[in-house]
């Protein structure tokens, strides 16, 4: 059994802070994490590993200190990573990006599942999964919120607003997986110990992508472009009631009476 | 398969329906593609495309037609009886690529968000997830950057080179930015929009149409995912999209007993209980109540904050509310920059004066149930 899992280093968009004078964001000493719905992904896979014997390869792309989240990945259990950096691939969207991993993934080769998370933290697209089982030719099922193996087939359960369906793939397959509570995995130390010693972390550019056209990739080869990035304004009107409780809140239900009326 | 720009016409909304009955959003984004059809070279059109068993699409297209729908196009099959992803998505591109929509719209809901990059990506065009605001007129969109956003427009004029293309605006970074987005070299342009956020045009049954049936080539061994069971959550649906008035708690609750007070609240004025991230991620209460960039985004008459800081993930999801409440203890806290009124108090004294005060209010309830 060969998983590829699909990470994304994000910054900690938990943590932003605007600045209060200029309203632009301070980027500055912003932590960077595994994508969470990325990290529930590879405990998946990490169990799996753990239960029935797997290959984890760990999968990557970003700058090159993102290979931190690959050596994370390796000390929590995966057995290899591989870290696609290059600057040809910067501005990627998500249609690129996915171009970009299913080009790796071929490379890799050899795999069943494929796992994603859902989201990224920083982006909230969730189309890179999508997109990448479309370059690949293979079954996705998103919103996963747990799977189980069988001999040549996946059963996942897919989360929808109102319940969830249990949906079967043959293997090979993408999943994308959300977080949930029961994920937390910490490293032991033989692993810790090899991520730090480790060789098993391959950084790949543009000339180990066989087939690559860079018409298709970066900044120039996306298909969509942002054109504008900005803050929204606050109202910076509001009405303080004053007074005690009873009186503040009678005169409440007096404007709200009058708003809805008018 | 790349779609020539010069052949490209209409506006597509896929009208998602789920056991024969049509989600809320597909109306709101016939809605939104009506507006902006209209602002686009005369004779554009609005398409609700329907997918799915004949016996569950059909007695759709008039509720399609009478919300304002130009044309709607029909691909039924028994094999789409269910959703799956193979087969949503290679009939719905098949139709593209013959008949070629210049934008595609779909409804930000879980199947929206499934299907939209799987036909994205087999038509190798580009997608933008999660829109709340849409916009072709460029008097729109800067009267939209200048009053509701730090943007400077300076150098922007009607006569941008973007005036024709569609401008996708979303929330980006968390919640924390807005971001505007384009598709320029590729068609069709193609977008989920948040359900929600869009406004229903007037329901008018005298509107009405001839479906076009779309000739779906598709068979079992194109379907590569199985549905082995569906299950219904027992819990009671939380609909916040629909409410009119919501009464949200947060961190300030001090715990989870806190959400009965919030409970009786909402039922008290007739509004549903929602929460901030804080809330859901302290396990008070389910993430089917959270209201922000990561839970539900919300446009409510009213919508009343209690004990909810304001982290801008949670303003992402609620800022555009007809008129918003905060209760909060502390004076600084930054949900007061968005609201419209605003009690610095205790909530645990606060809300029960509202709630013994809204008696006195007969009008208003009677003014909600008109």
């Amino acid at each position: 059994m060969n998983i590829i899992v699909c990470i994304k280093q994000v910054p900690n968009t938990a943590q932003v802070q605007l600045d209060p004078q200029t309203n632009t964001l301070i980027r500055q000493g912003l932590p960077s994490i595994i994508n969470p719905d990325d990290k529930a992904a590879l405990t998946e896979a990490l169990r799996q590993k753990e239960e029935k014997g797997a290959h984890v390869t760990v999968l990557c792309m970003g700058p090159r200190q993102a290979s931190l989240a690959l050596t994370e990945a390796i000390a929590l259990g995966a057995d290899e990573g591989v870290l696609l950096c290059d600057s040809a691939f910067a501005g990627s969207d998500t249609l690129a990006t996915a171009y970009l991993l299913s080009l790796a993934i071929r490379r890799i080769g050899g795999y069943d599942l494929i796992l994603c998370g859902r989201q990224a933290i920083d982006g909230d697209t969730a189309q890179v999964g999508p997109e990448l089982a479309q370059r690949l030719d293979i079954p996705q099922i998103s919103y996963v919120e747990a799977f189980t193996l069988q001999a040549h087939t996946v059963l996942a359960r897919q989360k929808w607003e109102d319940g969830y369906e249990m949906l079967q793939a043959e293997m090979p397959c993408l999943l994308t997986v959300m977080q949930n509570q029961k994920q937390g995995r910490l490293p032991n130390l033989p692993n810790l110990l090899k991520a730090f010693q480790t060789r098993e972390i391959q950084i790949w550019d543009k000339s180990h992508l066989r087939g690559l056209e860079i018409r298709r990739i970066g900044l120039e080869g996306s298909p969509t472009r942002v054109v504008r990035v900005f803050t929204p304004v606050q109202k910076g009107k509001c009405l303080r009631i004053e007074g005690d409780p009873k009186e503040a809140a009678a005169s409440l239900v007096n404007y709200l009476k009058k708003m809805l009326t008018n | 398969m790349a779609i020539n720009f010069d052949d490209v016409k209409n506006i597509w909304v896929y009208a998602e329906q789920r056991h024969g009955k049509l989600m809320n959003v597909a109306l709101e984004l016939i809605g939104e593609g009506y507006r902006l059809s209209r602002e686009m070279p005369e004779g554009t059109k609005v398409c609700g495309v329907l997918i799915g068993a004949e016996e569950d699409v059909k007695p759709l297209e008039a509720e399609l037609f009478a919300y304002g729908a130009d044309e709607v196009y029909v691909l039924a099959d028994p094999l789409l009886k269910q959703y799956t992803t193979d087969g949503y998505a290679k009939v719905l591109t098949d139709a593209i690529e013959e008949i070629k929509p210049e934008i595609v719209i779909f409804g930000a809901t879980h199947i929206g968000r499934d299907l939209a990059p799987r036909v994205a990506a087999r038509l190798d065009t580009g997608l933008t997830a999660d829109c709340t605001r849409l916009d072709i007129d460029m008097n729109h969109y800067i009267n939209f950057l200048e009053t509701k956003t730090t943007c400077n427009t300076k150098g922007l004029t009607p006569e941008d080179p973007k005036k024709d293309l569609l401008k996708q605006t979303r929330p980006a970074f968390g919640g924390n930015l807005m971001a505007t987005i384009v598709t320029p070299r590729t068609r069709p342009t193609m977008s989920t929009v948040r359900p929600g956020v869009m406004k229903k045009r007037e329901k008018d049954t005298s509107l009405k149409g001839e479906a076009i049936n779309v000739k779906v080539n598709l068979t079992a061994a194109d379907i590569h995912t199985q549905v082995v069971d569906v299950v219904k959550a027992a819990k009671e649906i939380v609909s916040l999209t629909d409410a009119d008035i919501i009464c949200s708690g947060g961190r300030g609750l001090g715990g989870p007993e806190g959400f009965n007070l919030i409970k009786e609240f909402a039922d008290k004025v007739g509004g549903v209980v929602g929460s901030s991230r804080a809330a859901v991620d302290a396990g008070w209460i389910d993430h089917s109540h959270q209201v922000g960039q990561t839970g539900t985004t919300v446009k409510p008459k009213i919508y009343f904050a209690c004990g909810i800081s304001g982290a801008i993930q949670h303003l992402a999801g609620m800022q555009t509310s007809d008129c918003i409440v905060a209760i909060n203890k502390d004076p600084d806290a930054p949900i007061f920059e968005v609201a419209d009124y605003g009690i610095v108090g205790d909530l645990y004294k606060v809300i029960p004066q509202i709630i013994a005060e809204w008696d006195n209010a007969e009008d208003l309830l009677a003014e909600r149930s008109k």
